[in-house]
């Protein structure tokens, strides 16, 4: 009779290990075979320890959490790692009393309910460590208590709203550790088999210790399990299964695909919905809250994404940047995109496969460069002096990059438009392609498959002028800000070229927002939702943390990014190239004299 | 996958009496910005793939709000999707949103079209 | 009224203007000036539209005019705050010094739009990209237009609506007076270069003026204008510093490229940095546009939402130079109105 109190706790955790054991063969059985063997073959490699490792780090110590905010990491490790050691020290304290290896999944959880007599070995070393323990979960659930209250300790501003699901998930993973005090209690106060903590609550429970009570306690507690197993596959704590899922997937170096596959699943249902994206995600500035990779996920989840939701967003990546589990936001959006758009139409048989003229070095602007004409200029003044034979590919007409039609999802297009530039550029029979939009940059590096032709940003470009002394700059005073755009840093991981090609010209300042976690600018391609208006605000938001700092200047490598602070009274906007353009030290012989009395002249002029 | 003849065939007149809504009220609804263009053709100076061939982004706006579906569904194919358009635009008409709103719909009607 | 002293804040023409009719009537008028000079900018133009007279006189006979009335003119002095004490205003400038008045008028006019802005354009860039501006004040110094080369240019395009219904920089407003100005000095350089061919890009050409059709047609008829209904998109230098100029000819419905040696860009109108600095300061309200906001726009159009602050001219709106002398004259009556209804 007493062992029906395990009954709720039972039937609880084999349904979720029913449900688990069928996501787990649904998921891994939908990879690709080739994703399957990886999967496989990363069993028998460091891979797997490296996964371990990584399981034992995110999944129960929450370091990235920790890094984030240490109030939050411990709130998450004290539940995840206490809960586990909790088991670990329970299941070997029952080894020891019973003297033997195999023992019963549910004892160790009701193990002071059942085991009344506590007279093993190291009995009490055990209460004590049990007693610890709980001590320290307990901590963890009144911080996720306080939390729900008081975000702002936790260094965040905002958390996700609740479903029902979620709900009984969490009210009864609130419950279980309470409860289990409580038990604890009453069984120490009746058989003396607690410890610090649980005795002092037996003696406090004094004359309300019956057996009765004891035993609605435990049953409570193991309603509590129950209930909070049998709602895990369907609130957002699937994540922690599913998480340990991720992690051995990924390290096998399984990646999102064009189209929705298990894999997709598997990130979407590792997001725990903490809310840590919300925080960093700038769209808020504009008043736009439903469209964070948190929400996006729950929509793919629930099947109701809609276009407005997944094409309003700026693919900036600052999201990604603190997600705890690592999920791809931003390839998992485009993957989204891909999806949808599927069914559009392009046809770009208007493309000419015209005769190319032969060069050393190609140069490609790109589309939005042709509104900032500084850069063009500058960067036509830079293969001057370096004497370089250059062919200006988009001078006249070109096709785009692709770059933008792949934001938008529509990679097939984009691909018609990479074959037809490959073609003119391995046609050139050049060594080395020049780019100075990060827009481009990123999908010549990626998916232009160019043979042995060199893809160089002109940040890269320009620093290795310095170095080789084609050119010298002379060094100014100014107060510089670099920008990094969202496609350069976040999206290739370049950060210190432009900076070192700056740091020739003027003073380069750091910042607290900078590099991985800099700013978008609001100009971005990758939004197609947002008006102009909104995009100013979250330029402005930008621009006002940038003035904190007081720069003569604020430099950056986009077009894009220039084009949207320019456009910001009272603020000196300069691309790197335009800056290093402005520094250069040009002796007699390379502009001629006559050519500068005109510029004089016309300086004179213009007063 | 290019055949539009579902859409209705033009005709020399642009008749107002018999007017084709069925993408405009869909960009309404999502993108009203457009309604405001002047016709100022800013958009087809700049547009990389106008550059390139005969096609004019400022008509398929203007095609748009006259219903003019099945010229605007051929022509919209050219699109790039580069974006300059809605950089030069002085009514800042989010023409990229445009396109990309009436492509959708075009495929919508298309899956309407094809299980009728 | 006789010992009411009303401040003039700016010395261009609407200053001028109000401040001479206030002071035939009796009132004690001081009129400040932050320039060394008054007139404004148009001690900057070379010739007026529609008829091409001279700034100069206009502006010499409104100097004269203000002299003769008897105006306090204070040059080398900016205002940059207004206090109300009772019935009193008073006004400091920078440098500790302050003025008194019963009632002020600010006539401080408009900036001048800044087309680096538009760096698609090239000015500051390309040394063959000018502005309505520079054009003004090179031929009223140098009495010619060359290139950058030194040449005389063969074809000149002249772009309107620089700055002006242009959300993208933030003014969506028309400044109204650019259309005639381009055609002005497309007829200008014509007349001067024969051989050269102007170009004039529009997207509406709003002449609203009398007399503005006619010059369109003179313009059309004797001097073989071209006028083509687009706006540019972008500009790019050539290797001989010629501007390859880009825009969609609307009426055939197919983009244009074009070649010239010389592009002119009307720059627009925009409201004044001291217009702000004024506002920051003393709570006056501006209209969407950044203009100072009239009480009404029909019948106290001179006042400002503060009793006893009236304005005038181009810091309300843009507006001709015809029009800002009108303007400067309802506001001077205006402010005789309003003391002749204060009187007990």
């Amino acid at each position: 009779m007493e062992k029906l109190i395990i009954l709720p706790f039972s039937i609880g955790f084999i349904y979720l290990l029913g449900i688990l054991g069928f996501r787990v063969v649904k998921w891994v059985g939908g990879l690709s075979r080739l994703d399957k063997l990886r999967l496989i073959h990363s069993f028998k490699t460091r891979r797997f320890f490296d996964s371990i490792k990584e399981v034992f780090m995110e999944g129960l110590l929450h370091r990235k959490i920790f890094r984030k905010n240490p109030v939050l990491g411990y709130m998450h490790m004290s539940l995840a790692f206490g809960w586990f050691l909790l088991i670990v020290v329970g299941h070997i304290e029952v080894m020891v009393s019973r003297q033997s290896l195999i023992a019963p999944i549910y004892l160790p959880v009701f193990f002071r309910y059942f085991e009344t007599d506590h007279s093993f070995m190291l009995s009490g070393i055990f209460s004590f460590l049990m007693d610890l323990l709980l001590l320290f979960v307990l901590s963890g659930v009144a911080l996720a208590l306080l939390k729900r209250f008081k975000k702002k300790l936790f260094g965040m501003k905002k958390t996700t709203r609740l479903k029902t699901g979620d709900r009984i998930a969490l009210l009864s993973l609130w419950m279980i550790f309470p409860l289990r005090l409580l038990s604890e209690g009453m069984s120490a106060g009746l058989y003396g088999n607690g410890s610090f903590l649980t005795s002092t609550l037996g003696h406090i429970f004094g004359n309300l210790n019956s057996e009765t009570a004891n035993l609605s306690l435990w049953t409570a507690y193991s309603c509590s399990l129950g209930f909070f197993f049998a709602a895990l596959p369907n609130s957002r704590y699937m994540h922690i299964p599913t998480e340990i899922l991720l992690i051995f997937v990924r390290n096998a170096g399984v990646k999102l695909k064009k189209r929705n596959n298990t894999y997709t699943n598997i990130q979407v249902f590792s997001c725990s919905r903490c809310g840590l994206c919300l925080d960093n995600c700038q769209l808020s500035a504009a008043g736009i809250n439903n469209t964070q990779s948190v929400y996006i996920l729950k929509n793919i989840r629930n099947h109701n994404l809609s276009d407005e939701q997944l094409f309003n967003c700026l693919l900036c990546g600052k999201c990604e940047v603190d997600c705890p589990v690592g999920i791809n936001t931003i390839d998992l959006r485009i993957t989204q995109r891909i999806e949808s758009t599927r069914q559009y139409n392009s046809s770009y048989k208007y493309l000419e496969d015209g005769p190319v003229p032969k060069a050393d070095t190609v140069y490609f602007a790109g589309c939005m460069t042709h509104l900032t004409p500084g850069i063009i200029a500058s960067m036509k003044k830079l293969f001057h002096l370096a004497g370089e034979n250059v062919w200006f590919m988009d001078e006249e007409k070109a096709p785009c990059c692709g770059r933008p039609l792949m934001l938008a999802g529509q990679y097939e297009a984009a691909s018609k438009l990479i074959a037809n530039n490959t073609r003119k550029i391995i046609g050139s029979g050049a060594k080395k392609l020049v780019v100075s939009c990060p827009i481009c940059y990123k999908v010549f590096k990626e998916d232009y498959e160019l043979a042995n032709v060199e893809v160089v940003f002109h940040a890269e470009y320009i620093l290795n002028l310095l170095q080789q002394e084609i050119i010298a700059l002379k060094k100014g005073s100014d107060r510089i800000i670099y920008h990094d755009p969202c496609e350069l840093g976040r999206g290739m991981g370049m950060y210190e070229p432009p900076r070192e090609v700056l740091r020739t010209t003027g003073k380069v300042i750091p910042i607290k927002n900078e590099k991985h976690m800099a700013h978008c600018c609001g100009g971005s391609l990758g939004n197609l939702k947002i008006s102009q208006v909104e995009r100013s605000l979250l330029r402005n938001q930008a621009v006002e943390d940038y003035l904190r700092y007081r720069p003569d200047v604020l430099a950056t490598a986009c077009p894009m990014c220039k084009k949207t602070f320019s456009r910001h009274p009272n603020l000196k906007v300069l691309d790197i190239s335009e800056a290093v353009a402005n520094a250069l030290q040009i002796s007699s012989d390379q502009e001629s004299t006559k050519e500068k009395m005109k510029l004089e002249i016309h300086e004179f002029e213009l007063i | 996958m290019n055949d539009l003849s579902f859409l209705k065939p033009a005709s020399r007149q642009i008749d107002f009496d018999n007017f084709d809504d069925r993408l405009l009220l869909y960009v309404l609804k999502y993108e009203p910005s457009f309604f405001t263009c002047i016709s100022c053709g800013g958009c087809t100076a700049t547009c990389s793939a106008g550059n390139l061939t005969n096609f004019n982004v400022r008509k398929i706006g203007l095609w748009l709000r006259r219903g003019e579906t099945e010229k605007l569904s051929e022509e919209i194919q050219k699109c790039m999707f580069c974006g300059k358009c809605t950089l030069v635009c002085p009514r800042d008409i989010n023409i990229r949103n445009v396109i990309l709103l009436i492509k959708k719909r075009i495929a919508m009607l298309k899956n309407e079209n094809t299980t009728a | 009224m006789n010992n009411k002293h009303v401040a003039v804040i700016g010395g261009g023409i609407a200053g001028m203007e109000a401040a001479s009719v206030l002071a035939r009537q009796g009132l004690k008028v001081t009129l400040i000036e932050k320039q060394a000079n008054t007139g404004g900018k148009l001690n900057d133009w070379d010739h007026l539209f529609p008829d091409f007279s001279s700034p100069d006189e206009l502006v010499n006979s409104l100097a004269n005019k203000t002299k003769d009335s008897g105006v306090n003119t204070v040059c080398n002095t900016e205002i940059s705050r207004i206090e109300r004490n009772g019935k009193r205003f008073e006004l400091r400038a920078n440098q500790d010094v302050r003025f008194f008045a019963d009632a002020v008028l600010v006539a401080s006019g408009f900036n001048v739009f800044d087309a680096t802005i538009k760096e698609e354009y090239g000015y500051g860039l390309f040394g063959n990209v000018i502005t309505s501006v520079d054009f003004e004040k090179r031929m009223k110094k140098h009495g010619q237009l060359h290139t950058i080369q030194g040449t005389a240019p063969k074809r000149v395009a002249i772009i309107h609506c620089v700055g002006s219904r242009d959300a993208k920089v933030g003014n969506t407003y028309c400044s109204k007076v650019c259309c005639i100005t381009g055609i002005k000095q497309a007829i200008e350089i014509s007349e001067m270069l024969p051989d050269c061919e102007v170009f004039c890009f529009y997207m509406d050409l709003r002449l609203y003026g009398s007399k503005f059709d006619s010059l369109y047609l003179q313009a059309q008829k004797r001097h073989k204008i071209q006028f083509i209904r687009g706006r540019l998109s972008e500009a790019a230098e050539r290797a001989d510093k010629s501007i390859q100029i880009k825009a969609e000819d609307t009426l055939q419905g197919r983009p244009l490229r074009m070649t010239v040696d010389m592009v002119i860009l009307l720059v627009g109108m925009e409201p004044g940095v001291s217009t702000s600095q004024l506002i920051q300061k003393n709570q006056m309200t501006v209209d969407e546009n950044g203009f100072l906001k009239s009480a009404n726009m029909h019948c106290a159009r001179n006042q400002s939402t503060q009793e006893g602050i009236f304005m005038t001219g181009t810091a309300i709106c843009p507006m001709a130079v015809n029009e800002t002398l009108e303007n400067a004259r309802s506001a001077a009556t205006e402010i005789i109105h309003f003391f002749e209804n204060r009187r007990p």
